[in-house]
C-alpha cells in the first residue's frame, strides 16, 4: 500500500519497543463482542491508473450535462474560472493544511483569511466578515439564529422569493428552536410584497430575510423593504445568492442591511455537482461578538511585526460550549482562498465588467424572448442574470424538448412552486455567447412551428 | 540538530491591498457581443472602492509567498490529535477536477448526471459497510454539520414517539462541538464524568426517562476504546434513549469494530479526517451521518436511491428532518472519499488502521516516563499525555512553540479538558518509523531543554518567519479587515 510506509520489519522493531508481540494485541481493550469477525465487503483495491480508468468512465457518464449549452442557474452558476485560481489552491501548503490553530506556521492562510474577509466587507458594504461558513443556505440559517439571539425575539419573516432551498434549511436549523418563521409573498412585479411585510411585523419580529437579487433574479427594492423592518425594530438579512451582482448592484450595507449572508461560489469554485461551495457571512460592528463561525484579526508579533491570529474564540464552541454563538468548528478555508484569488484578479474594474456582462447578456435573452409567440417574461421589475419566463405549453415540455436538442433550457418552478406549472428560471451568464443565446431562442421557438 | 526545522530566506509580503496600483488588470473576458444595458441609477452602485487592481503575476506571487508561510502535511509531521492529519493522495486532487464531475451544475435533469449519483449511492453503500449502519446521507458539509443533522434526527425520532424529552448526556471526554449541537436541538446538556472510559454504571445514574441521548466519541478524545460500549447502548435504549457517537475518531476502527454493531444509532463520519480528503486550512470538509433502520425516515432530504440500474434523487420523504443546505452535499469532497477508498480497499482500510494504532503506541511507548502519561490503559489511534513532568515552569504551550523550531506541527494542545496541560498526539497511519523516531528525538531533548534551558522553550518559535503573536492585544482591539 503505497501510503503506508512500514515494512515489516519496521513493524517488528516497533512492536518490541511498545513491548508486544502482535499488531493484534494493540487492539486487546476491544471487546470480543464489538469486533467485526469478518471482512469488510467492499470492492478489491485499485491500483492508481485502474482507478483514473474506473472514475473517468463514471464522470463519462455526466458529458451530455457538460457539453449541453445550460442555462441553469438557481443558486449556483456557470462563471469562467481563471487558470491562477486552480493553480495556486493547488499549493499543497495551502490544502494540506488545517484550521490554523498555530499562527506562527499559519500566516498564510490567516493573511488569505483576513484578505477575504475585507473583501467580502467591501462588496457587501458592511463592517465585518467571518471567515465563511458551508455555503448560501446554511449561511442564511445562521444569519437567522444570530438575528434571534441579538435581538432576543422569536420570529423571523422569510420572504417567499428567497431561494426556497435557503428557506428548507433555515427551517431545519429553526425546527426545534423556538423560532416561528412566517413566509412573506410576493407580487406580481417578483418583488416582496411590501405591504404584506408591514402587515406582518410586530414588536416580536426579530428579522426579515430577503434574497438580494431573489430567486427569481429580481433587483428587490431592499431600501424600501429595510425601512418597514427597522421601523418594526428587527434586522434586515439580505440573502445574495449570485454575488457576481454586487458588482454592479448597490451593496446590500448601503440600502440598511444589517446582516449579508450567501453563496460566493461564483468567485472561481467550480460547480461540482453542488459543492463544497461558500457561506460568505457579513454584519455591522455592534454584532460582532454575536457572529458565528472563525474570525481573523490583526495583531503584532513580540518584535512589533504585522501578523495575524484566530480572534474572538470566546464565541465558538470549544470555549463556550452550549452556550456558544454556533456549532460551527470548521470554514470553508480552501473555497474562500479560491473567492479571495478570484477577485484579486477581477479587481475593481473586472468585478464590474463581469457583472455588467452578465447582465447585459440576460436582458438581451429576455427580450429576445420576449417577443416569441407564446412566451412571455413573468416578473416586470429589474433582473440580474436570471429571469423567469411563462411558456404556453409549459415548462416541463418546453425543457424537455430543448434537452433532446442538447440545451439545458433553465430550471422547472413548479420543483419549488406548485401554482408555477409554466415557468422556468432562465440564467445567461458571462460563459453564455451571443449565439448560444440565439440559439436557446431559435429552439424555443422550434416547438410553435 | 533533530527534526528537519532550520531556518532560511523568508520573502517577506505586504497585503494585497497595498500592492494595488490603479489601472492594472489580472483578468481578461471576451468582448461583450450584446448591446450594453443599463440598469437604473438607484440600483447601481459606485466602483468598489478599495478594492485591489494587480496583474495576473501580482496575484500569483502573492499568494505563492503566501503558501510558504504555512505548514501541511505536505511539508512535514502533523501529530494534530483528534484531526486525522495524514497524507491526501495525489490522484485524488486529480478524480475531484475530472471534467466530468467538476462541471456539472447540480440542478441538471438527473438522467444526466447518472455518474455523479452513481458515485453517491456507492459511497454511501461503503461508508455504511464500514461503519455498520443501513442508511446513510452524504449532505452534511463538515463533521458539527453532520452532528447537528444527527442530533435533529434522534428529536425527530422522539417527537414522532410523543415525547422529545429533555436532556442529552454528554462525557467529559466528547468533543467540543457536542454541547453546542445539543443546545442547537433545544437540549440541555447533562455532562457525565469519567475516569478516562466511561462506564455502564455512571451513565445508569444519570439516564432517564427525559434523556433524548448520549452522544460518545468512541475511541474517545483519550485515545481509549470505550469498552463498556455496548453495556452503555443497553442502558440508554432501555429507557427509549439513543446512542450518538462522533465518528471523528473512527481510523482506530476500520476493519476492526462497526459503531453500528456496538448499538449506537447515529454516527457522523468525517471524509477530511478518516478517508484522507484534505483538511485545505479549515475546510471544506464534510460529515456524512449514518443511522439504523429505523431512523432512515427521518435522514435529511434528497436521498440518493437505486432503482433497477438507475439512481435518482429522492426528495419525497415526508419524516424527513428537511435540508441542511443546498444541493446536494460537498460533492468533490465525496469523490476524493471514494477514490481513496477504491484504492485501499477492505484490506487496506484495515491496515491504515492497524498501523496508525501502531504508531501511536511506538510514540506512547518512546516518550512514556519522560512526559507524564495521565491514563494507563492501551491508546488506539492517539496517546494524550500531559505538561506535568517539564520543568523550568515551562507549559503544553511551550512544548508545542518549541517543536515548531523542531520543524514539526505542533500535537492538539489544552484538549481533552480531562487533562491538566494535555498534549493529544495522532500519528496516523502514513509516517514512517523514522518520522516518528525523530519526532521522538525532539520531544525527549525538548524535556531536557526544559530543565537545563528552560528559554529555548519560552522563547520559541526563533526560526518562523514571525515569533509569538499577540493573541491578547488582538481580541481586545479587533481588527478584522484592512482598512487604507
Amino acid at each position: 500500500m503505497r501510503y503506508i510506509p512500514h515494512t515489516p520489519d519496521d513493524v517488528r522493531q516497533m512492536l518490541s519497543v511498545i513491548g508486544v508481540d502482535s499488531v493484534e494485541s494493540l487492539f486487546a481493550e476491544i471487546p470480543e463482542d464489538v469486533r467485526l469477525q469478518r471482512p469488510l465487503d467492499l470492492p478489491l483495491p485499485l491500483s492508481e491508473s485502474e482507478l483514473l480508468r474506473e472514475l473517468a468512465a463514471l464522470s463519462s457518464r455526466n458529458d451530455a450535462a457538460r457539453t449541453s449549452l445550460s442555462f441553469l442557474g438557481g443558486g449556483a452558476y456557470n462563471h469562467f474560472i481563471p487558470a491562477v485560481v486552480d493553480h495556486l489552491i493547488s499549493r499543497s501548503e495551502f490544502y494540506t493544511a488545517y484550521t490554523p490553530y498555530q499562527p506562527e506556521i499559519s500566516q498564510g492562510t490567516l493573511q488569505a483569511i483576513f484578505e477575504y474577509q475585507t473583501l467580502i466587507c467591501q462588496l457587501t458594504g458592511m463592517e465585518v466578515a467571518n471567515a465563511s461558513m458551508y455555503d448560501g443556505a446554511s449561511a442564511c440559517a445562521e444569519a437567522v439564529l444570530m438575528a434571534v439571539r441579538a435581538g432576543r425575539k422569536g420570529r423571523v419573516l422569510l420572504s417567499r422569493a428567497l431561494h426556497p432551498e435557503y428557506r428548507e434549511t433555515v427551517r431545519t436549523y429553526c425546527r426545534y428552536l423556538d423560532v416561528e418563521l412566517v413566509e412573506i409573498p410576493f407580487g406580481k412585479d417578483g418583488r416582496t410584497d411590501r405591504l404584506a411585510l408591514e402587515r406582518e411585523m410586530d414588536a416580536e419580529t426579530a428579522a426579515v430575510v430577503i434574497g438580494y437579487p431573489n430567486f427569481f433574479g429580481v433587483v428587490e427594492d431592499l431600501a424600501a423593504l429595510g425601512e418597514v423592518v427597522h421601523a418594526g425594530g428587527a434586522r434586515l438579512v439580505a440573502a445574495v445568492q449570485e454575488p457576481i451582482a454586487l458588482g454592479l448592484l448597490k451593496s446590500p450595507g448601503e440600502l440598511g442591511a444589517d446582516i449579508v449572508a450567501g453563496e460566493g461560489q461564483s468567485f472561481g469554485i467550480p460547480l461540482s455537482f453542488g459543492g463544497p461551495y461558500l457561506g460568505f457571512f457579513a454584519a455591522s460592528k455592534r454584532d460582532m461578538r454575536v457572529m458565528p463561525g472563525r474570525l481573523v484579526g490583526e495583531t503584532v508579533d513580540l518584535d512589533g511585526r504585522r501578523g495575524f491570529v484566530l480572534t474572538l474564540a470566546t464565541r465558538e464552541q470549544h470555549i463556550r460550549r452550549e452556550k456558544a454563538t454556533s456549532n460551527i468548528c470548521s470554514n470553508e478555508g480552501l473555497c474562500a482562498l479560491m473567492a479571495a484569488i478570484y477577485l484579486s484578479l477581477m479587481g475593481k474594474a473586472g468585478i464590474r465588467e463581469v457583472a455588467l456582462q452578465n447582465f447585459s447578456k440576460a436582458k438581451y435573452a429576455r427580450e429576445r424572448i420576449a417577443d416569441l409567440k407564446g412566451f412571455s417574461i413573468l416578473h416586470e421589475s429589474p433582473t440580474f442574470n436570471e429571469f423567469a419566463v411563462h411558456a404556453d405549453e409549459g415548462a416541463a415540455a418546453v425543457l424537455l424538448r430543448l434537452q433532446e436538442k442538447g440545451i439545458l433550457g433553465g430550471l422547472a418552478l413548479d420543483r419549488f412552486y406548485d401554482e408555477m406549472p409554466d415557468n422556468f428560471l432562465v440564467c445567461v451568464t458571462e460563459q453564455n455567447s451571443r449565439g448560444e443565446i440565439d440559439a436557446l431562442v431559435e429552439a424555443l421557438k422550434g416547438g410553435r412551428e | 540538530m533533530k527534526g528537519p526545522g532550520r531556518s532560511g530566506l523568508t520573502l517577506d509580503e505586504k497585503l494585497i491591498f497595498e500592492h494595488s496600483d490603479p489601472g492594472r488588470r489580472g483578468y481578461s473576458l471576451p468582448p461583450l457581443d450584446v448591446p450594453v444595458a443599463s440598469l437604473p441609477p438607484e440600483l447601481t452602485r459606485e466602483e468598489v472602492a478599495d478594492f485591489p487592481e494587480l496583474s495576473e503575476v501580482d496575484v500569483v506571487r502573492h499568494f505563492t509567498r503566501l503558501s510558504a508561510w504555512n505548514y501541511g502535511v505536505d511539508s512535514g509531521f502533523y501529530p494534530l490529535g483528534s484531526c486525522t492529519m495524514k497524507y491526501n493522495p495525489k490522484v485524488n486532487e486529480s478524480a475531484a477536477r475530472l471534467p466530468g464531475f467538476s462541471e456539472i451544475h447540480p440542478l441538471c435533469p438527473e438522467n444526466l448526471a447518472q455518474g455523479s449519483l452513481e458515485l453517491m449511492f456507492r459511497l454511501q453503500e461503503a461508508l455504511g459497510e464500514i461503519a455498520g449502519f443501513p442508511a446513510v446521507t452524504l449532505q452534511p458539509a463538515a463533521g458539527a454539520h453532520g452532528e447537528l443533522t444527527g442530533m435533529l434526527i434522534i428529536r425527530a425520532h422522539h417527537e414522532a414517539h410523543g415525547n422529545p424529552r429533555r436532556k442529552v448526556l454528554i462525557p467529559d471526554t466528547a468533543h467540543g462541538t457536542n454541547p453546542a449541537t445539543a443546545a442547537l436541538c433545544g437540549y440541555d446538556v447533562v455532562p457525565v464524568s469519567s475516569d478516562g472510559i466511561l462506564t455502564a454504571a455512571a451513565v445508569a445514574e444519570r439516564m432517564d426517562e427525559d434523556v433524548a441521548a448520549l452522544m460518545v466519541t468512541n475511541p474517545n478524545t483519550l485515545g481509549l476504546f470505550e469498552s463498556e460500549i455496548r453495556k452503555i447502548c443497553d442502558i440508554v435504549h432501555e429507557r427509549g434513549g439513543l446512542v450518538y457517537c462522533d465518528g471523528a475518531n473512527l481510523n482506530a476502527l476500520l476493519g476492526i469494530a462497526r459503531p453500528g454493531d456496538m448499538g449506537i444509532d447515529v454516527m457522523h463520519f468525517n471524509l477530511h479526517k478518516t478517508f484522507s480528503t484534505p483538511h485545505g486550512g479549515g475546510g471544506p470538509g464534510s460529515g456524512p451521518v449514518g443511522v439504523t433502520g429505523e431512523l432512515a425516515r427521518y435522514l435529511p432530504r434528497p436521498v440518493v436511491v437505486r432503482e433497477k440500474d438507475v439512481y435518482r434523487l429522492d426528495y419525497d420523504r415526508p419524516a424527513s428532518i428537511g435540508r441542511l443546505r443546498s444541493f446536494h452535499g460537498n460533492f468533490g469532497i465525496l469523490v476524493r472519499a471514494w477514490a481513496y477508498i477504491r484504492t485501499l480497499g477492505g484490506e487496506g482500510l484495515r491496515l491504515a488502521s492497524e498501523m496508525a494504532v501502531l504508531n501511536a503506541n511506538y510514540i506512547r511507548s518512546r516518550l512514556e516516563g519522560t512526559y507524564h502519561l495521565p491514563y494507563e490503559k492501551r491508546s488506539l489511534h492517539e496517546v494524550v499525555f500531559s505538561d506535568r513532568d517539564l520543568e523550568g515552569d515551562c507549559h503544553t504551550l511551550d512544548l508545542a512553540k518549541r517543536l515548531i523550531d523542531f520543524g514539526y506541527h505542533p500535537p492538539t494542545v489544552y484538549f481533552p479538558l480531562v487533562v491538566k496541560g494535555a498534549i493529544m498526539i495522532e500519528p496516523t497511519e502514513t509516517e514512517s518509523k523514522e518520522t516518528l523516531d525523530e519526532f521522538c528525538e525532539a520531544m525527549l531533548t525538548i524535556a531536557d531543554e526544559s530543565r537545563n534551558d528552560p528559554d529555548r522553550l519560552k522563547n520559541a518559535p526563533v526560526r518562523t518567519r514571525l515569533r509569538r503573536l499577540d493573541e491578547t492585544g488582538a481580541a481586545r482591539n479587533p481588527r478584522l479587515k484592512w482598512e487604507r
